[in-house]
């Protein structure tokens, strides 16, 4: 009896511990998302006309609607244009400030900085860049090869590419404390082990580096493809989703959709086909990686 | 394990010529000579932080040289990388390469140079067979336990037929049988393929019973180079006297004797065991506190408050307190100079005569 009392106390006091952050958690996170979801098979409310429910009328005109491919086929190009190419120079920048030389802080530094700077100082300093005509670009195309002035933000062919260049640009050095960290737990012996052994850098980065760093890799890849379909800031202060829907990611279009045009249904239903596609990938990602990573 | 037919090798001789390594201002190691002849196997010896690791390291090529000149073979190798050196090495880590089996961390360097798949293979049937790791080939390093990384880590040194091998203190990490158990398996491997060995230890048991050559060093230079035999019975200094043997030889200042009251700069060494009880012996001392360990008795003594262990065979009884003379043989006699830092055999006869009837 007694027991049973203290063991039921136990159970109350545990369960009061968590009230304070269940409470959070279901509030803004769980209780939102369930309402989304049930939100995506309403009609949008106008006025007195109140929300009713439509079935998955939401959905089939997802599927219908251009500009839903178009900015979907926009985010897949940007993960493929970001992820990559920042992890590589992630990788690539960690090894060499990894390496003992003068001046090493000072470049972690200078690596790190675009993480810390804030996205309105990043889209200025890029604006520079970009700018048609004066910016620094423009400038060294017509000062070195006499070339005309381009408009890389304002033409559909550029505006998506430029964006994943400033992405990279302020990502890679995020990714690179990471790999810097990775590197530093990594044993030296291993390494001197290879180099006894006959091997070159180059064997020892393929052979040995690259492959320890793979849990590494697999943390900030999941993070890099979740990233990419979170991003909507620097769409907002460098193109605003233009040229024509050019540089519009999904959620920059999920934004549009609920809180300038006011559908909130049809933003709902965008909403949940956007966290079907991360929930996919995620757990792809892990079941991809599981065999190459876990050699513990 | 010693029937399975593995290649034999030609060992290099290593010749170290007044080498220093130097880190800031400290000399880690200092103007170090030593010969270690073709196919033997060498240890070098010493309390921690003496620069054992540091001169493996140089003649790895893992650590530059600052001074002096390595030598392997007929070549100088001051200036080669360590993937030039013809060498192989085991790490006291045994830096096994986590993401890899036990088969491609022992056949890593072969794969590195190119060696055929066949040949590969076959060798590592062999080396496998050898160390009694064919049942792990498929196991990652994680999943083996200290003693099996262990024979991992001499695989994968042994594999590649190198002329050279060292070792950074490999046996550190395991328990004290499995210690004894290795220590005979890597000197009967040595022995077998004929390697040079240079092998870093601070257990001076482990130097004594694996080595052809132990050289003792202490604050990073040579105290004494020789065989075992003569570092134990011929110490050249009063460190190797004191460092080698358990427990340690006494060294107790001759003006502390009666008959050599005016020597003042001379150290009369004998080793604990050496010591019997006799009553017209020339040493008296004050018992302290007496050890039983069956076998024989250890006591602590005294001689004018130096200190001195005697080691008693099982039936002589000795009690604390007591007041004892101990006498010994003029053979077990060692003679030291402080001043010098060296050996008196010079003064061994008259100092034997007088002390020893
Ligand atoms: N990278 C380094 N930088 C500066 N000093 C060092 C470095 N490595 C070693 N030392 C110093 O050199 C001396 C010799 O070191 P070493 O590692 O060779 O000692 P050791 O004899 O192997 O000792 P142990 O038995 O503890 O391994 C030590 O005083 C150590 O502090
Ligand atoms: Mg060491």
């Amino acid at each position: 009896m007694m027991r049973r009392m203290a063991l039921k106390r136990e159970w109350i006091h545990g369960w009061l511990l968590l009230l304070p952050a269940m409470v959070f958690l279901f509030a803004f996170t769980h209780i939102p998302a369930i309402t989304t979801f049930i939100n995506s098979f309403y009609s949008t409310p106008r006025g007195k006309r109140a929300a009713k429910f439509i079935g998955t009328a939401n959905y089939e005109r997802m599927f219908d609607d251009p500009v839903f491919w178009q900015v979907l086929w926009n985010n897949i190009w940007f993960a493929v244009g970001t992820i990559p190419l920042s992890i590589g120079l992630a990788i690539v920048m960690a090894l060499w400030v990894n390496e003992k030389m003068i001046g090493r802080s000072f470049l972690r530094m200078a690596f790190f900085t675009p993480t810390v700077l804030p996205l309105i100082a990043v889209a200025n300093i890029w604006m520079f860049f970009y700018t048609p005509g004066f910016g620094l670009f423009d400038q060294l195309r017509s000062g070195l090869f006499g070339l005309p002035s381009t408009n890389y933000l304002g033409s559909p062919d550029t505006a998506l590419n430029a964006i994943i260049v400033v992405t990279v640009w302020k990502e890679a050095g995020f990714f690179m404390i990471f790999y810097l960290a990775a590197l530093q737990a990594m044993p030296v012996s291993l390494k001197e082990a290879a180099q006894i052994e006959g091997a070159n850098r180059w064997t020892i980065f393929w052979r040995i580096t690259f492959p320890m760093l793979m849990p590494t890799t697999l943390f900030v890849t999941v993070n890099a493809v979740i990233n990419s379909f979170r991003l909507v800031d620097h769409i907002f202060i460098l193109t605003d989703g233009g040229p024509d829907n050019a540089s519009a990611l999904l959620l920059f279009y999920i934004y549009e959709t609920a809180f300038r045009f006011w559908e909130t249904g049809y933003g709902a239903t965008l909403t949940v086909a956007l966290l079907a596609l991360l929930s996919l990938l995620a757990i792809g990602q892990f079941f991809f990686f599981d065999k190459k990573v876990h050699y513990k | 394990m010693t029937n399975a037919p593995l290649t034999t090798v030609d060992g290099r001789a290593i010749t170290l010529q007044s080498v220093s390594k130097i880190w800031g201002d400290s000399r880690a190691v200092d103007d170090l000579s030593i010969e270690v002849p073709a196919g033997t196997f060498t240890a070098l010896l010493g309390p921690s932080g003496c620069g054992k690791s540091t001169t493996l390291r140089m003649i790895a090529g893992l650590e530059s040289v600052d001074e002096g000149r390595i030598r392997i073979g007929d070549e100088e190798v001051n200036e080669r990388a360590p993937s030039k050196r013809d060498l192989s090495m085991v790490f006291q880590s045994y830096a096994l390469f986590p993401h890899l089996s036990v088969a491609e961390n022992i056949v890593f360097g072969l794969k590195v140079r190119r060696v055929s798949r066949a040949d590969r293979d076959a060798r590592l049937n062999r080396v496998a067979d050898l160390l009694g790791l064919s049942a792990l080939l498929e196991r990652k390093p994680a999943q083996l336990s200290g003693g099996q990384q262990q024979r991992v880590a001499l695989g994968r040194a042994i594999i590649g037929e190198k002329p050279v091998c060292l070792m950074d203190e490999p046996l550190s990490n395991l328990d004290a049988k499995l210690r004894q158990e290795m220590r005979t398996e890597i000197r009967a491997l040595q022995q077998q393929l004929g390697f040079t060995m240079v092998y870093v230890t601070h257990d001076q048991v482990e130097a004594i019973t694996m080595a052809d050559q132990v050289v003792l060093l202490n604050k990073g230079r040579l105290e004494q180079a020789a065989t075992p035999r003569d570092l134990y019975e011929r110490p050249a200094t009063p460190f190797s006297a004191r460092f080698v043997g358990t427990p340690p030889m006494n060294l107790i200042p001759a003006s502390a004797l009666k008959p050599l009251a005016q020597a003042d700069t001379l150290l009369i060494g004998v080793r604990p065991e050496a010591l019997i009880l006799d009553p017209k012996g020339p040493i008296t001392a004050k018992v302290k506190t007496v050890e039983y360990h069956g076998a024989d008795t250890l006591a602590e003594c005294s001689i004018n408050s130096e200190p001195m262990q005697v080691r008693l065979s099982g039936g002589s009884v000795v009690t604390a307190g007591d007041t004892v003379s101990f006498g010994f043989a003029a053979e077990a006699l060692h003679v030291f100079d402080v001043m010098q830092n060296c050996r008196r055999d010079d003064l061994l006869p008259e100092i034997g005569a007088m002390l020893c009837s």
